[in-house]
Order: C-alpha cells, then sequence, then structure tokens
C-alpha cells in the first residue's frame, strides 16, 4: 500500500495554491481537505486556488471534494476557484449530474486569481 | 503428370499464345460496357496489367481463387474496384468489364477448338465468375468507406468554432440537431476554450429547425460543462416555434442566459467582459 501523496500547498500573497498533478485517491483527496483547513487557519488567507488542470480523471467523490473544500474554506471565509479544468473531466461531472455548488471556476490560473482579487475588493476586511 | 496439369497448361498455353489477340479483344467489349468513360489507353494499361497477373495465375495451374497464385491478380482487382467506386462507376460495370474476357476467350474456343474443351471452359468460367464477384464485394467495401468518410467530413465541417472577438467564441448551428453532432459540438467547443482561453461562449441555433428533449439536455449539459471550466456560455438565436416546443415540453434552461439574436448575445458576452458601446461622434 502506498503512502498517501501528499499535494503541497503553495502560500501567494493571501492566496493558497494547491497544484493536483497526480491521479488522486480517495485518502489524497481527504488528507488534502484536511492540510488546506489547517492552512487556511494558520495563515489567513482569504482564497484558495485549486488548480486541476494535470487531472485526467475524476469520479464522483472527488467531484464532491471540490464543493466540500469550497464550503469548508467559506468558514474561514475564504474563496475557493477551481482552475484549469479540462474538457473531459467537465463532461464527466457533467454526466455525473454533480454540480460545484458555490465553487467558481477559471480558465486558467491568471483568470483565477482575477476572480479572488475582485472578491476579496468586493469583501474588504 | 496428371490429368489436371495437363488441362491447366493447356488453358494456359491458350492464354499464353493468344494473348495479344485476347487482350485486344477483352478492351473492346470492356470498353463497348463502359461507353466512353475511361480512356482505351487507360483501359489497355489496367487489362494488361490484370491479363498478366491472371496468366501467372492459371499458368501456377491452380484454379483456386482465394490460392496464393491468384494474390496479385487479387489486390489489382481490389484496386481497380476501388479506384472506380470513387469514380462513380456502377459495380455491375465493374464486374462486366472482368466478364468481357470471358466472351474474348469463348470467341476464340469458338473460332478454334481446342483440346479438353467443355471442362476447361467451366472451369475458366468459374475462376472468372469468382473474380467478378470479388470486384463486387470491393466495389461494396470502398463505397461504405466512402460513406463513412463523408458522414464525418459533415460532422466537421457543420460545427466550426469561429472566434467573434478577443474571449469570445461562437458556434452557429446550422441544420438537423441529433445527440452525436451535439456532442460534436460540446467536445469542439471545450476544446476551443481551453486553448484560446475565451471566457465567453455563444451557441447560435437559429439555423437550427428542431429540438427535442434530448437536443435540448445536450445543449443544457454544455453549458454546464462550459461553467465548470470556467467560460460563461450563452445560447442565442432561439427561433419562435422552438421557443413554444421547449416550453411545451417543460424543458428548465435554469439562470442559463438566452438571447432572441447572436448580436445581443455578443453584446452580452462583451458586457460582461467589460467592453463598453459608444457611438462615434458623427463628424459633419
Amino acid at each position: 500500500m502506498s503512502a498517501v501523496e501528499r499535494i503541497p500547498i503553495l502560500k501567494i500573497g493571501d492566496v493558497l495554491l494547491a497544484s493536483i498533478q497526480v491521479d488522486l485517491q480517495d485518502r489524497d483527496v481527504l488528507a488534502l481537505q484536511e492540510d488546506l483547513a489547517e492552512k487556511i487557519t494558520a495563515t489567513g488567507a482569504h482564497g484558495v486556488v485549486l488548480d486541476i488542470s494535470a487531472v485526467d480523471i475524476v469520479d464522483s467523490f472527488i467531484g464532491r471534494m471540490f464543493a466540500t473544500i469550497a464550503a469548508t474554506s467559506r468558514l474561514f471565509d475564504a474563496h475557493t476557484v477551481v482552475v484549469g479544468m479540462r474538457p473531459a473531466v467537465a463532461i464527466t461531472l457533467v454526466e455525473l449530474g454533480l454540480t460545484l455548488g458555490e465553487v467558481r471556476t477559471a480558465l486558467d490560473l491568471e483568470k483565477g486569481l482575477a476572480i479572488l482579487a475582485e472578491l476579496g475588493e468586493r469583501a474588504p476586511r | 503428370m496428371t490429368i489436371d496439369t495437363g488441362r491447366s497448361d493447356n488453358l494456359a498455353d491458350l492464354l499464353r499464345t493468344n494473348t495479344a489477340a485476347l487482350t485486344a479483344r477483352w478492351v473492346e467489349v470492356a470498353a463497348a460496357t463502359l461507353r466512353g468513360r475511361l480512356t482505351t489507353a487507360e483501359l489497355e494499361r489496367e487489362l494488361a496489367e490484370l491479363y498478366n497477373a491472371l496468366l501467372a495465375g492459371v499458368d501456377s495451374g491452380s484454379r483456386d481463387v482465394a490460392a496464393e497464385p491468384y494474390a496479385e491478380l487479387r489486390a489489382l482487382l481490389t484496386d481497380m474496384s476501388r479506384r472506380r467506386a470513387r469514380t462513380g462507376f456502377s459495380p455491375s460495370e465493374t464486374a462486366v468489364t472482368v466478364y468481357a474476357l470471358k466472351q474474348a476467350v469463348f470467341e476464340l474456343i469458338d473460332n478454334d477448338a481446342v483440346e479438353g474443351g467443355l471442362r476447361e471452359v467451366v472451369a475458366f468460367s468459374r475462376l472468372l465468375d469468382a473474380f467478378g464477384l470479388q470486384t463486387f464485394e470491393s466495389y461494396a467495401k470502398a463505397r461504405e468507406e466512402v460513406i463513412d468518410e463523408q458522414a464525418e467530413q459533415l460532422l466537421e465541417l457543420t460545427t466550426p468554432v469561429v472566434k467573434l472577438w478577443d474571449g469570445v467564441l461562437a458556434v452557429p448551428l446550422v441544420g438537423t440537431l441529433d445527440s452525436a453532432r451535439t456532442q460534436v459540438v460540446m467536445e469542439k467547443l471545450l476544446e476551443a476554450l481551453v486553448t484560446t482561453g475565451a471566457a465567453h461562449a455563444i451557441i447560435d441555433i437559429t439555423g437550427v429547425l428542431a429540438v427535442d428533449t434530448q437536443v435540448a439536455q445536450h445543449l443544457l449539459k454544455t453549458v454546464m460543462a462550459a461553467r465548470l471550466m470556467g467560460a460563461e456560455c450563452t445560447i442565442s438565436g432561439i427561433r419562435p416555434h422552438i421557443a413554444q416546443t421547449i416550453v411545451a415540453l417543460g424543458i428548465e434552461f435554469g439562470d442559463i442566459t438566452t438571447k432572441s439574436s447572436l448580436a445581443d448575445a455578443l453584446r452580452h458576452a462583451l458586457r460582461r467582459s467589460g467592453v463598453e458601446f459608444t457611438a462615434a461622434e458623427r463628424r459633419r
């Protein structure tokens, strides 16, 4: 049994960036969720960017993960943006009937950061 | 030496000694059925090739069409049949070209009676029949390939993704939408979103004559998928009677933006991306 993949979480300004480069297992996802929650409280970040441009395959569990992470970060007053979703992944999620709820999406990292900046401006701390 | 091989040699001899006369007659008979759609020179070249391959096969003593000695002839026939299928000859015309050799040979046998007679003729006739059938089969296969190719091209052709503005893509749909086509539209649009990085997409269905629940479902899915990828998708150009159908079928478009014309949709997309419109001042 392989060890749990820890996905590195980078901090840029007050945004946290998690770039997912591996095929996700369920427990990797749970680990990411925990790590993110801890990191947000530790840093007081106001935004989270999940970069999934390298992810080819998703299932319903991982699809739900995005919504869960977003809901969790909302509790810490941080917005979540999922960036770089591939067409195949988008089609799969739609076919599975999953909506991402509150999660914002963007085509690439740059646009994702722009959305977060806009959201931050709208609700200044 | 067995009687069989003796007979084979007999036929082979006949074919070999009369090569020139037989090919000439073959070309003549075949040309009559083609009514000038192929030049005589072309036909001569084609048939001379076939004749040589046939002679090589008959020379080997085998009378089995599927046997190794006829491999070259089979390949040549398949080739010819394919070529003709693509240039619009009917399968009978192709087969008749092969059968024309029969006539040429039979005339020769009538002229100077060959030893071994009837059996020889029947065996040869059966051989040519089989080759004629083969041209038929390859003809049908080639036609099917052409049809498949065209269907694919049609799918590709009818679903262009065009760039209307920086960051605004449009897919003008024309004709009948079915599930296969909407699937292609979905995939092409999403791919284009990734490659261009456009944040807005417009699906224009002005040219679509009918929408059923399944198609509407696919359109909705496309919009949802584009949204998941971070792009906004607008549907424009719904015809009045399609709008009525959609309402009658109870299809919910939810919070998806729909505009009556492509122009409106473009204006909407540009506004969303922060472009302002001002009428240019008239100088006069």
